[in-house]
């Protein structure tokens, strides 16, 4: 665990990097760490975000990609377009959720 | 706890630089609890990125064909370690003879895949192929069972003999399932 600087504020980010304070996200931190990973945000990957945003509040966990998919309205092939190879994980990252916990 | 000053931001290293990892699952069986463990494994591989593909034989073939892929049974006969979930029971191996007892197993059993938000083969397939994964049907098979390309799903990218999946497979890690 340790504190750092991402777009001007300091956060709380794990070994891994990935933020461990839901509330000390904004959306100058999701740009920054999009950045970091080689992505430039459009406006489906900030629909994935804030869909990942508020189902993480409402359930208490990071949704799996099916989910976001089913109920989030983003296909997997958009997915894996949006977050390359990665999308679970690059998702959640800049989205500053934990990394979803589910086999499926 | 570490101050802002001597903790520079970490980037996860989510293994962008190309790898040359690639997985080749068999799925030889179509009883219902033999054909999660290759498309569960299978979706997690495409999710970390890594080139990933699916031979079905035998009757694995039967989760790729249209008629067949969203009727796959479960039977606790001849599986000694069958119990009821979270009991220490075993069930009885005549029972899983009687009329009915298939059906009702698999009812459970797909009710248990539900509950846990795993969709069932059709979806899971869909989603594979949406992935990126590439699923192919083995020829051998197809003879054996009187198929043809029009009675698999599309998202089968052809059929394929014993040596083109050897030649396919080479330098992958191979899982039989």
């Amino acid at each position: 665990m340790a504190v750092t600087t991402i777009a001007g504020a300091e956060v709380q980010v794990d070994d891994e990097g990935f933020m461990t304070e839901y509330d000390e996200w904004n959306e100058d931190i999701a740009k920054a760490l999009a950045a970091n990973i080689g992505i430039d945000l459009g406006e489906t990957h900030w629909q994935v975000i804030k869909f990942l945003r508020e189902d993480y509040k409402e359930q208490g966990e990071t949704p799996m990609l099916r989910r976001v998919s089913n109920v989030g309205g983003v296909s997997t092939k958009e997915l894996f377009q949006l977050f390359p190879k990665k999308p679970a994980k690059k998702m959640s990252y800049i989205a500053g959720v934990p990394k979803p916990q589910g086999c499926v | 706890m570490t101050t802002a000053q001597d903790a520079p931001s970490v980037v996860p290293d989510f293994g962008d630089e190309e790898t040359d990892r690639r997985i080749c699952f068999i799925a030889s069986k179509g009883t219902l609890d033999m054909v999660y463990p290759s498309l569960v494994m299978a979706n997690a591989a495409l999710g970390e990125g890594i080139e990933t593909h699916i031979f079905f034989t035998f009757w694995g073939m039967d989760i790729i064909t249209k008629k067949h892929m969203d009727d796959l049974q479960f039977t606790w006969m001849g599986n000694t370690a069958m119990h009821p979930p979270g009991k220490k029971m075993h069930m009885p191996q005549g029972l899983a003879g009687l009329p009915g007892m298939t059906a009702l197993a698999t009812k459970m059993m797909k009710k248990q895949i539900a509950d846990l938000d795993v969709p069932e083969v059709p979806e899971f397939l869909q989603m594979i192929a949406d992935a990126g994964g590439h699923l192919w049907a083995c020829k051998m098979s197809v003879d054996m069972m009187g198929l043809t390309k029009e009675d698999m799903i599309d998202e089968v990218e052809d059929i394929i003999t014993a040596t083109d999946f050897i030649e396919l497979s080479d330098g992958a890690q191979v899982i039989f399932t």
